[in-house]
């Protein structure tokens, strides 16, 4: 455990503790989970292991996705309904770039989120003229905007999408391995980048605005400047996951690619898990794989009990299924705190 | 022809005032974002669809089927509303939009697959018994619908009431009290909890007198919603937080931008909306007509 040692007045000397046993365990765990699956081509059958490795880069995307928005809403304060649109804009230019520029596509993929990253700094200059529930749904009205201009243009296929010709010639077997491997740097990337942020300084800033926006401004913290560090952090985050997806997904359609659903699932997830601690998306990740495992047959029936969920969780647990743990055992996999120890 | 998008574009955007003027009130009196407004409009057009169904046997024939129908909606709407308000939403309220916007867009998703469930994806539509196709010839060669112009004079109508409860009557003043300070307010008796109820259930009227009058116009379908709400959304945000005929306004502006992008091409109408709509937010994001309520 990394300790500083600090002298308080009147005590003696007092250790500043990060880190705690639930969390040093879950490092062991996390690298050993990620060591197995970095080897899951080479030790599971063929069969199994394709289908495995193609879910597996869905619920990648799906859990970056919540991430960055637990990001955004859990500690930036900014409920956006709009995160679609970088997703998309992160798939459309992962496809552009490796099907017209001849970039590899899986070298596009950071590529494309990073794109969705800088159409994020002139959208924020509009979207935070909004605040509160109304800046929710101006986002929204942003990626519909997206989502019109891109199904205007012939030469991604308009309205009825396209394909990723660029992965065209290569093994399917190779190709899947590929995509399977980037998704597991990416997810690992993800949380890696979300953690060590939050730990840091500014992330310290960050929590201080979520908790009392005037107060942290009155503390010499740039709330503005945070806020749009964090919304552009985020586009980048979801961005990734909508490349990322495409790539595994190879076909793209501006319905597809700016639906509301991704943001739908990305709020439902967060919201179950616990909004505001990173280990809310993992857990509501978790959740909904199982129920999508169970229940996805069922279709309507199976988002109708995902809304409702979400809705009784809001309601009756408001810090979601990993707050409650956490409140009641006392776990945190991922501390930002800092304890102060004799 | 200037003249022909010009009125299209008024009379679409009167429906998008009543649209709007839900959202408006409700965003006004308790800073509630209610985004499954355009689901709830969906809900009432489909409930007064199936009530027509229902009781098809008992109706007299002709316009007078679906007015009856209305009349009979709107008072359970209100009384949805005011309970929805009462023993949902209310504790969703605080300085924290979270809660209330997970609430409202979780029960966006449910009604949305639940009518899907229901009555399948097909869009369907209430038969105003030719009104819907009747038109009224004007000087120079325009015809206008007789449908269209009822909504745009119901819309006109409906702006001019809720001005008035706002800044006439004792409900009204209660309105104002709590959206000024909740605090205040209820140090002077009011109850906030009921207040809140209120205002939401006089805008479930206008949910339902709009989801009537869309089914009439034109078709619903259980997917519809969202896109009702970013238009209603878009009329407040233009018009202007706080005045109801600067939402009313903001609805017929979006209302011709929609009819000009139409005509120029029908992929462009709901796109050049959105486009004027972010160019207020630039330009003037306080809205064209802002004013505190009442």
């Amino acid at each position: 455990m990394a300790a500083t040692v600090l002298p308080v007045h009147g005590v003696g000397t007092m250790r500043v503790v990060r880190a705690t046993h639930a969390s040093s365990a879950a490092l062991v765990a996390g690298l050993a989970a990620t060591a197995l699956a970095a080897t899951l081509p080479l030790w599971a059958p063929v069969d199994s292991a394709s289908s495995w490795m193609r879910n597996f880069v869905e619920i990648a995307c799906y859990l970056i996705f919540a991430m960055m928005w637990n990001l955004l809403a859990g500690y930036g304060g900014m409920v956006s309904i709009g995160q679609q649109a970088f997703f998309g804009l992160g798939g459309y230019a992962m496809l552009v770039l490796g099907n017209f520029a001849g970039v590899n596509a899986f070298v596009a993929v950071p590529l494309g989120a990073l794109a969705a990253a800088l159409i994020a700094v002139p959208v924020s200059f509009v979207a935070f003229r909004l605040a509160g529930g109304y800046f929710a749904i101006g986002t929204w009205v942003i990626a519909d905007v997206f989502r019109l201009s891109v199904a205007n243009v012939a030469a991604v296929g308009g309205g009825s999408g396209t394909s990723l010709t660029a992965l065209r010639g290569i093994a399917k077997a190779t190709r899947e391995t590929s995509t399977f491997w980037l998704a597991l740097v990416c997810v690992v990337a993800a949380i890696a980048l979300v953690y060590l942020f939050l730990r840091s300084k500014r992330g310290l800033a960050l929590l201080a605005i979520r908790d009392n926006e005037v107060a942290a401004e009155s503390q010499g913290i740039d709330v503005r400047g945070m806020k749009l560090a964090v919304y552009v952090v985020a586009a980048f985050g979801a961005g990734l996951a909508g490349a990322l997806y495409f790539v595994g997904n190879l076909r793209i359609s501006p319905d597809a690619a700016f639906s509301v659903n991704w943001s739908a699932f990305a709020i439902f997830m967060v919201v179950i898990g616990g909004i505001g601690r990173i280990e809310g998306p993992i857990v509501g990740t978790l959740v909904f794989w199982l129920l999508n495992h169970f229940f996805s047959d069922y279709g309507t029936w199976y988002l109708l009990g995902l809304g409702t969920l979400a809705i009784v969780t809001t309601i009756f647990l408001r810090q979601g299924l990993w707050g409650f743990a956490q409140q009641r055992w006392g776990w945190s996999l991922f501390p930002t705190q800092r304890f102060l120890l004799p | 022809m200037m003249l022909d998008v010009l009125l299209q574009g008024l009379l679409l955007g009167g429906l998008y005032g009543l649209f709007a003027l839900g959202l408006s009130l409700v965003f006004g009196v308790m800073r509630l974002t209610n985004t499954a407004h355009g689901d709830f409009i969906v809900l009432a057009a489909f409930a007064a669809i199936a009530g027509l169904a229902v009781l098809a046997p008992m109706l007299p024939a002709g316009i007078a089927a679906p007015l009856l129908v209305a009349a009979l909606l709107l008072p359970v709407s209100f009384g949805f509303g005011y309970a929805l308000q009462r023993w949902v939403l209310n504790g969703t309220l605080g300085r924290d939009p979270l809660p209330s916007l997970v609430v409202t867009f979780g029960l966006s998703i449910v009604i949305q697959n639940l009518l899907l469930e229901t009555f399948s994806a097909d869009p369907r539509s209430i038969d105003s018994a030719g009104l819907s196709t009747a038109s009224l010839a004007l000087p120079g060669g325009v015809a206008v619908g007789a449908l269209p112009v009822a909504i745009l004079a119901f819309a006109v109508a409906a702006t001019a009431a809720l001005q008035w409860l706002f800044g006439r009557t004792s409900i009204g003043r209660s309105f104002r009290a709590v959206s000024d300070d909740r605090e205040i307010a209820e140090l002077m008796g009011l109850d906030a909890r009921k207040v809140y109820a209120l205002a939401t259930a006089i805008a479930f009227v206008l949910i339902a007198a709009a989801g009537v009058l869309q089914a009439m116009r034109t078709t619903v379908s259980p997917a519809d919603g969202p896109a009702l709400l970013l238009f209603a959304f878009e009329a407040v945000i233009i018009g202007g937080m706080g005045s109801f005929w600067g939402t009313l306004v903001g609805a017929l502006l979006l209302g011709v931008t929609q009819q000009i992008g139409f005509r120029l091409d029908p992929g462009w109408g709901i796109w050049l909306g959105h486009l004027a709509f972010l160019a207020v937010l630039v330009v003037r994001p306080q809205g064209l007509f802002p004013k505190t309520v009442g």
